[in-house]
């Protein structure tokens, strides 16, 4: 039953001297998902690009059903079957659900106007077969990101889809979204249509996958059965060398005196949160996605105005009403929207890097060029950064090579407050373990970190003490041997007498 | 290991205490993507630099064709210093457009500013007011008027387009008020005259004061801290307020200085035509965005040079001498202008394009 539908061999392509497939192979079968494992940079978007058509292949096949295929454009490799549903969705927020999902082939009726009626029930008919829970008539902007995805993936089964490509489909889906998510690739199997998908998530891996193809810089590494597909060893083979335990980086460190001190703070989203972190402790803030932990953190920081409550740093009270403020009294804020709210895109790693201590880096508001060069280039080296120069534009760097640039602009103005928002969100696993080093020696030299994260193994793994928010409210506190994934999840869906019954 | 201790340098660096500096590693891996990558931006800072000079030698080949003795002056030193006084006034208000544009905003109103500060300087040159002060009026009322814009774009957050339309409309408006709907002309202007009539070193006052202002322009954006907030601010508003950037006083610099600017540009052309009336400067904003669009900078913000709007500057300058030796009437003029600047951005697009792909 389970038949080769797509095969890619000897795919290559170059971008100027970069060569960033090299040799590239890839099976897909129907009845099948195949989990394509990499890390950032490792040349998995490309591969799909160059099949949906975005990219054209220096030398390589693509056969689909047998047939060796040209795909020239998104358009062909729409027609062809082939479906890409990018990380970033793309729905037009201020139109309709069906007017998303037929956006481009919309049905003709007569004198060619559009044929309202039939796009509805066609809609509908595909969103009942995906057991989604909205009308097609609602606009689509209106959906949460998880019934938005499912808008994507409603347009792609609208054009007889067989081959579906996702793009880290769950980098923002909470985990009772990601788990209706699964159902419906599980039941998009069972229909037949060979599924590629893209994840940094292990454990998502060895739930969904029935074959692993891992590719590492550009090239083509192996692929395992599902039987074969450990978690060790895909990680062995995404970064080419046995990776110790993840998460080895809590021991010896011993907190000092209470750096950051917050009481009462209050806002229309966040009631009467208390708590305080001391230097050289690295406290976790977990809780579900909308649970109002970012807001938390936005309120300490200034980015938002605090209803009422106090803060304290060093023991010290201090008003904080704008980011500025709080840069001063050295608390660092790294957000979870790296693009959206973190880098310039447009600009040098130069500039990304240095922005926060330019004024330290001039006379007389004039830069000092020579300075800001050394200090991008030492962090460029330290946080082992892959970036042409420090004149490079960041926006065309891999996730976690962008995270480390934005870690070391916050790193430059030496915090003694570090707010991690998510920090390894779409960032692949050597960055990733990189990452929480540098947090575990931000800790050792007496930082007070304060750890944002969606993953309870990361929670767990590097924090000295979680805290869980329900609601707008800190809704328990976790320490030592009682921090399980167990009981996180306990406070976070439920408030704490009902834990206790 | 090295790599460790080199990280764990930076972590120290990041304490208050510890200031101690990571001395560098002694050997700098050599990237192979680096060359490929300053061809490339070499591609990208030429710019608009080749159309420039395609149109500049075309309209030689031309204005030779179709002159009657077949010799063609337009290449003649004369004519280019020509080009350049024509260019300055537009090059002048370009510049203060490029701060704007940089910042994701737009400023519709310096040519009314422009008309606003000229009524009001020449008038101030009137005997019997001060004719000594005028010329810090005329930078003085421009300077005003830009802020103005800039309280409404940033203390009150209205979006820059209505903002500038609104006072493009009502200080034009104020313009012919104060003119009282007629000319006032003032052939006695010895503070200032030097400005529109006279040289130094043999070349236009009005050249050098379009090259100061570049300069000056230049040096911000490139070698201050305002500069790159600019940039930052263009680029990514929400990162920059995240970062401690003051966005709305970046957004006042932007719209006071493309006042002020327009304000320079009033009083050149005052001087220049010994007069000002409420007309002054109409559609001059059309050709400022259109010198900055020229020059690569991106509507969208954040992305831009102070080089590239001298290129789409001077673009602008040799098709209307070029158009106007050739003898073209002003309508085919405004035809063959139109029709330039969306090939060339069309060009520059695709350049663009081949630059980023391959």
């Amino acid at each position: 039953m389970s038949q080769i539908v797509l095969e890619m061999s000897g795919i290559c392509k170059r971008f100027g001297a970069t060569r960033a497939l090299d040799q590239v192979q890839l099976q897909a079968r129907s009845h099948e998902i195949l989990a394509l494992m990499g890390e950032n940079g490792a040349g998995k978007s490309t591969l799909m690009k160059v099949l949906s058509g975005v990219y054209q292949p220096d030398a390589g096949e693509i056969r689909l059903g047998g047939e060796a295929i040209r795909v020239h454009s998104p358009l062909d490799a729409r027609k062809a079957g082939i479906n890409l549903i990018y990380q970033e969705l793309s729905v037009a927020p201020h139109m309709t659900v069906a007017q998303n999902v037929f956006m481009g082939s919309e049905p003709r009726g007569s004198f060619g106007r559009v044929d309202q009626k039939a796009m509805r029930e066609r809609t509908q008919a595909v969103l009942d077969s995906l057991g989604a829970r909205f009308s097609p008539d609602v606009l689509a902007g209106s959906l949460c990101i998880a019934d938005q995805q499912q808008v994507e993936i409603a347009r792609s089964l609208i054009h007889k889809s067989r081959v579906l490509i996702m793009d880290e489909p769950t980098a923002a889906l909470s985990d009772r979204e990601t788990e209706r998510l699964f159902e419906v690739i599980r039941k998009l199997r069972s229909d037949g249509i060979a599924i590629i998908y893209i994840s940094h998530r292990m454990a998502e891996m060895t739930e969904l996958a029935d074959r692993v193809t891992v590719m590492r810089d550009g090239g083509y590494v192996g692929t395992l059965e599902r039987s074969e597909a450990k978690p060790d060893r895909v990680i062995q083979m995404m970064v080419g060398r046995p990776l110790g335990d993840f998460y080895q980086h809590k021991n010896g460190r011993t907190p000092g005196a209470v750096r950051l001190e917050v009481r009462n703070l209050a806002s229309r989203k966040i009631r009467d949160a208390s708590f305080a972190v001391r230097s050289g402790e690295v406290l976790g803030l977990a809780g579900l996605v909308g649970a109002g932990r970012t807001e938390l953190a936005r309120l300490i920081f200034g980015a938002d105005r605090a209803q009422g409550g106090q803060i304290l740093i060093d023991g010290e009270p201090v008003n904080i009403r704008e980011p500025l403020d709080a840069i001063r009294r050295g608390i660092a804020y790294v957000p979870e929207d790296r693009k959206g709210q973190g880098l310039f895109l447009q600009l040098s790693a130069l500039a990304n890097t240095s922005m926060n201590v330019l004024a330290q880096n001039a006379r007389g508001g004039v830069l000092q060029h020579k300075a800001l060069r050394k200090l991008t280039e030492d962090a460029i080296r330290q946080l082992a950064v892959k970036v042409p120069g420090p004149d490079g534009i960041v926006g065309g760097l891999s996730g976690g090579n962008q995270q480390k640039l934005l870690l070391a602009r916050w790193l430059a103005i030496r915090p003694r407050v570090l707010i991690l928002d998510e920090p390894t969100r779409g960032v692949d696993i050597g960055a990733k373990s990189e990452i929480y080093r540098i947090i575990h020696e931000l800790a050792m030299s007496g930082v007070a970190v304060i750890c944002i994260s969606s993953e309870l193994p990361e929670v767990i793994g590097i924090c000295d003490r979680v805290l869980v928010m329900r609601e707008g409210h800190i809704n328990g506190e976790l320490s030592g041997d009682a921090v399980s994934q167990e009981a996180i999840m306990a406070l976070a869906i439920q408030s704490p007498v009902a834990t206790v019954q | 290991m090295n790599q460790l201790f080199a990280r764990l340098g930076l972590i120290k660096s990041a304490m208050p205490a510890a200031a101690t500096l990571q001395s560098p590693a002694p050997n700098r891996p050599v990237e192979p993507a680096m060359n490929a990558l300053s061809a490339r931006e070499m591609f990208n800072r030429v710019g608009m630099l080749p159309v420039l000079i395609m149109m500049y030698i075309a309209f030689y080949f031309l204005t030779r064709y179709f002159s009657e003795d077949g010799v063609s002056n337009f290449m003649s030193m004369a004519n280019s210093m020509n080009i350049l006084r024509q260019t300055s006034i537009n090059l002048v208000l370009a510049c203060g457009m490029t701060f704007v544009i940089l910042t994701a905003g737009i400023d519709l109103s310096v040519g009314s500013v422009l008309a606003v500060a000229a009524v009001l300087g020449m008038m101030t040159s009137l005997p019997q007011n001060f004719p000594h002060l005028a010329l810090p009026v005329f930078l003085i009322a421009g300077l005003l008027m830009g802020m103005l814009n800039g309280v409404m774009v940033a203390g009150f957050k209205i979006n820059p387009f209505v903002v500038t339309l609104g006072t493009m409309t009502a200080l034009r408006g104020a313009a012919y008020l104060f003119a009282d709907g007629t000319t006032i002309l003032n052939r006695d202007i010895p503070s200032f005259e030097w400005l529109g009539n006279g040289d130094f070193l043999g070349i236009p006052w009005l050249i050098w004061i379009a090259a100061a202002v570049v300069l000056i322009s230049w040096f911000i954006l490139r070698h201050t801290v305002l500069g790159l907030h600019l940039y930052a601010v263009g680029g990514n508003p929400q990162a920059a307020r995240l970062t401690g950037i003051k966005v709305g006083a970046v957004l006042m610099f932007a719209y006071s200085i493309s006042g002020l600017f327009a304000g320079v540009g009033g009083a050149m052309s005052a001087s220049r035509l010994y007069g000002a009336n409420g007309n002054w400067g109409s559609g001059y904003e059309l050709d400022a965005i259109a010198a900055v669009v020229l020059g690569g900078t991106s509507l969208m913000g954040g992305v831009g040079t102070i080089w590239g709007t001298v290129i789409g500057a001077l673009i602008i300058g040799v098709l209307n001498n070029g158009l106007t030796i050739l003898g073209l009437s002003s309508f085919w003029q405004y035809v063959a202008k139109g029709v330039v600047i969306v090939l060339a951005v069309m060009l520059d697009k695709w350049r663009q394009q081949q630059a980023s792909t391959n």
